[in-house]
């Protein structure tokens, strides 16, 4: 009697610690963690919740009927309390009926599942065009009509506090690692189509609110939409294994009602028109040598180290580099193509030429290194267009 | 040398044992020994595979980067599902079926048996050799198991040795279901007709056909991924007019029925195991052979489930739904035979029962999962979180694994001759029944609230969720090694002495053998009697 007691009470507790998780999947709000998919702001978003509440539901009755029968027929039909074994062996009904009531359950499913992929798969005429190329480890976005294009990296505040036994929090980052420098920006109640695609390896772009993720593959372009239904900020990540920092490439999008949109339209374009006058002026080393390290610290350091020591074997130090040390047209050429085979990325597509400039003078004056080059804007921009 | 003893004609009741250790063990073709082997070295690849899953578990213990570079935990994800796929799980069904095929189908030993024991051999030297690049400059394999280009042709020299190791697996694996097939259709007793056969039988019988259709594409795709790394090919680089999706479309299938070959002799060992303690006939048992074959065809048609995200076209991504969501019908039928097996018994819950019970509570959970995550348009929100890390562990741990751990206690005392701690064996149970759901159920919740899989590191958001399973996580592994507490104990330790039938209601062959078995058994076929056997012919 005693071994049965202890085995109720242990499938009890098994029993119960089983529910209490399916109940809390089914609970609406708990307080701190997200437990739930979330609905999102997206027509698309909807779906996806929808139909995952629908299969879940299906799936905790399907389940809770299967495991009530095993366990009515494990706590009655036990030696101990002297039940003797039926010795039934088949029976053709039972298994025609069990066969046929889950093809229909299926069937059933299929409908919902059906439509919801159809509406959102099938695009709509859309409004503008985002192009969106994965890089290790950053999101590229050029708007097309508009011909806006940036970076959008992890911000420093994570960057930082990211690195192993860095001593900082994660808590007292705000938003850490979901936060990037440039958000991507969009108008509310626009559909927007986007042309996804990578340069390197596949990555994967996914924003949860938007109810989709759509993989980012090197020499294809895939199509995805969306029309957001509310301004706000969403955040989202890279989804498919991309690398070391595939952890740490998120994606903000920020999305405004239209009119505050067309203002920071026109408020990007100024900005490249200043930035072209930028690349035409002669820089003063100290400036360089400021954005360089700002730079540097953003997009070099993640493979370079912020010592400039670089990671044996992947990633070569810079500290005392024949490349940082010899001929600037080489080490320009290096920036700006990449080094096929190796994680060395070609920078000429992604940096402005100020970046660019201001990245090679600081790498040649620091760390020990004792060039003396300063690099200009006008240099960059000069080699880029031949 | 002892091998001359193995042409004297044989008394069932002597030993005829190679004496040293290296004719025992090293030059072995019996059937037995070799499955032994095959046990033990699994189960030192499950430690090697689970320590590191403790790695990554206390690495993901709490947010911000605290044991590892991200580097190395990308190596540690890949390397414990290279370990715990292709050196755990799958040498362990091995070890199972080279034990119990021959003793369950009246077989003297497997058909081939010097190739049993090249076929076991040439596994330790694959994996040190996939081991031995952690320890290399350019380090271990780190773009997951599932080896995507681009991203695995960015490792260094080292991702030879990985391509070289999955080839040795694979003929390795290969060869096993050569033996195996070859053994059951051609060595069983008289009057063992085909649908006679335990279910344990006719699982393996299916499974070696679903490796043998599967390793050469495995084999396929990685000499691919070998030559465009090292010999300029282009059959995954779109710069050189390849497509890295069609990797993808190659890798998976395989992959999926890779899924089903961990699987279906798990669905054989539970269904020995159920009839056994509810001391009744497995209910169904001709319809659990066409469930089988159903699952085993089904596995060919819907690997392109696991790339909804890829930008299939919508009439591909339908199809591949629809034939995925299929698979829940052969799949339930298993599971009400089960359950119906247990109706009006008389059940009795030794270890082994408790790891079956487990096994179809905790598979049914994950296979439910399964069925949310075939619809494809939740799926896009699915798609590579933890939701998916949580399924497929789901029917892999307290799946195949509690089924291995079920086998192992349903057949030990037969095997060494001594019954196991009933007691330990239980606390066995019960420590990793509980703490293998404190560690993988809330990874659902973490997928769903938007978490990635394959991330050293992560939002404060999931921060709680993700100590909870850690914790989970520790508990479980360090309770493993009361598995190895109650082996020993049995092996070297235990005084009480098995009897042949070892279970009151066990049926089948191999208990009519004496605990342990001879080293050579059934030298003369049994006489197949429906008294002794499991499954009689049902009469339609």
């Amino acid at each position: 009697m005693k071994k049965q007691n202890t085995f109720i009470v242990a499938a009890a507790v098994t029993a119960a610690v089983i529910a209490a998780f399916w109940l809390l999947l089914a609970a609406p709000a708990y307080t701190g963690n997200a437990i739930n998919m979330t609905q999102g702001v997206t027509s698309q978003s909807v779906l996806s919740y929808q139909l995952h509440m629908i299969i879940l539901w299906i799936c905790v009755v399907i389940g809770i009927i299967v495991f009530s029968a095993m366990f009515y027929s494990i706590v009655m039909h036990r030696k101990s309390k002297g039940h003797e074994a039926a010795q039934f062996t088949h029976s053709t009904k039972a298994e025609i009926v069990w066969t046929i009531i889950p093809i229909i359950i299926l069937i059933v499913m299929a409908v919902p599942a059906t439509t919801a992929l159809v509406n959102m798969e099938v695009a709509p005429e859309t409004e503008m065009t985002i192009k969106i190329t994965g890089f290790q480890w950053r999101w590229k976005y050029q708007y097309v009509e508009d011909e806006i294009e940036f970076i959008s990296s992890l911000d420093t505040g994570s960057n930082f506090a990211r690195r192993l036994a860095s001593g900082t929090d994660p808590s007292s980052v705000e938003n850490y690692l979901l936060n990037v420098d440039k958000p991507l920006v969009l108008p509310a109640n626009t559909k927007i189509k986007f042309l996804i695609t990578a340069d390197d390896v596949i990555h994967s772009w996914w924003v949860p609110a938007l109810g989709w993720k759509r993989d980012a593959i090197p020499g294809f372009i895939n199509e995805a939409w969306t029309e957001v239904m509310e301004p706000g900020t969403y955040r989202g990540q890279c989804a498919e294994l991309c690398g070391k920092d595939h952890g740490f490439m998120p994606i903000v999008l920020n999305v405004l009602p239209k009119a505050e949109y067309q203002a920071w339209v026109n408020q990007q374009r100024q900005g490249m028109a200043h930035e072209q006058a930028e690349i035409e002026r002669l820089w003063a080393r100290d400036e360089l040598m400021d954005l360089g390290q700002e730079v540097y610290a953003a997009q070099c350091a993640t493979c370079h180290q912020a010592d400039g020591q670089g990671l044996a074997p992947a990633f070569p130090a810079l500290a005392g580099s024949p490349v940082a040390n010899g001929p600037v047209d080489e080490n320009i050429a290096v920036i700006l193509h990449g080094r096929e085979g190796t994680a060395m990325q070609a920078w000429g597509r992604m940096l402005s030429d100020s970046d660019i400039a201001a990245a090679l003078t600081y790498t040649r004056n620091a760390f020990g290194n004792e060039t003396g080059d300063v690099v200009q804007p006008q240099t960059i921009a000069r080699i880029k267009n031949g | 040398m002892s091998i001359e003893s193995h042409d004297i004609a044989h008394d069932d009741h002597h030993d005829h044992k190679p004496s040293g250790f290296l004719d025992r063990w090293l030059y072995t073709t019996n059937h037995k020994d070799i499955g032994t082997l095959y046990l033990v070295f699994s189960l030192l690849m499950f430690f090697i595979g689970g320590s590191m899953a403790m790695v990554i578990r206390a690495e993901l213990f709490m947010p911000g980067l605290q044991l590892v570079e991200p580097e190395f935990f990308n190596q540690m994800t890949t390397m414990h599902a290279l370990i715990m796929v292709f050196g755990a799980v799958m040498p362990a069904w091995v070890g199972f079926a080279n034990w119990m095929i021959p003793m369950m189908i009246g077989a003297p030993d497997m058909a081939l048996p010097r190739m049993n024991n090249w076929s076991f051999w040439i596994l330790p030297f694959a994996f040190t050799m996939l081991l031995s690049t952690l320890f290399m400059d350019s380090g271990g394999p780190a773009a997951g198991w599932t080896l995507y280009p681009p991203l695995s042709l960015q490792g260094g020299q080292s991702f030879a040795f990985v391509v070289f190791a999955v080839h040795m697996m694979g003929i390795s694996s290969i060869m096993g279901s050569i033996n195996v097939i070859a053994t059951i259709l051609n060595m069983r007793a008289p009057g063992m007709t085909l649908l006679k056969m335990p279910l344990f039988v006719w699982t393996w019988l299916i499974t070696a056909f679903l490796l043998i259709a599967v390793m050469p594409v495995l084999a396929g795709a990685v000499t691919m991924l070998l030559t465009d790394h090292f010999f300029g090919t282009s059959f995954f680089n779109a710069a050189g007019g390849g497509d890295p999706v069609m990797f993808q479309h190659i890798f998976w299938f395989f992959g999926h029925p890779e899924v089903y070959i961990m699987i279906l002799p798990a669905f054989g060992v539970v269904s020995e195991i159920i009839p056994t303690f509810s001391r009744k006939p497995l209910f169904g048992y001709t319809a659990m052979v066409y469930a089988t074959a159903s699952i085993a065809f089904l596995s060919f048609i819907v690997w392109a489930h696991h790339m909804f995200t890829v930008g299939m076209p919508l009439t591909g991504e339908l199809f591949f739904m629809y034939a995925t969501m299929l698979i829940a019908v052969p799949t339930g039928v298993k599971v009400f035979n089960w359950v119906s097996t247990m109706w009006q018994g008389s059940m009795t819950f030794e270890t082994p029962m408790l790891f079956a019970i487990g096994f179809v509570v905790l598979f049914t959970i994950g296979g439910l999962s399964g069925l949310m995550l075939a619809m494809a348009a939740a799926d896009l929100q699915y798609h590579d979180t933890y939701f998916v890390v949580a399924h497929f562990h789901y029917v892999l741990v307290p799946g195949s694994v509690f089924a291995l751990m079920a086998g192992a206690y349903y057949w030990l005392p037969k095997w060494t001759g001594h019954m196991y701690s009933e007691k330990w064996g239980k606390i066995h149970f019960w420590v990793s029944a509980i703490s293998v759901n404190i560690l993988f159920f809330p990874q659902h919740y973490l997928g769903l609230a938007g978490m990635p899989r394959r991330i050293p590191d992560y939002s404060t958001q999931f921060a709680d969720f993700n100590m909870i399973s850690s914790i989970g996580g520790f508990i479980f592994g360090a309770s493993q090694l009361i598995f190895v507490g109650v082996i020993v104990h049995c092996v070297y330790k235990s005084r009480q002495v098995a009897t042949g039938r070892v279970w009151e209601g066990a049926k089948g062959l191999e208990w009519t053998l004496s605990s342990p078995p001879p080293y050579h058994s059934f030298n003369t076929p049994p006489v197949i009697d429906s008294t002794t056997i499991a499954h009689v012919e049902e009469a339609h």
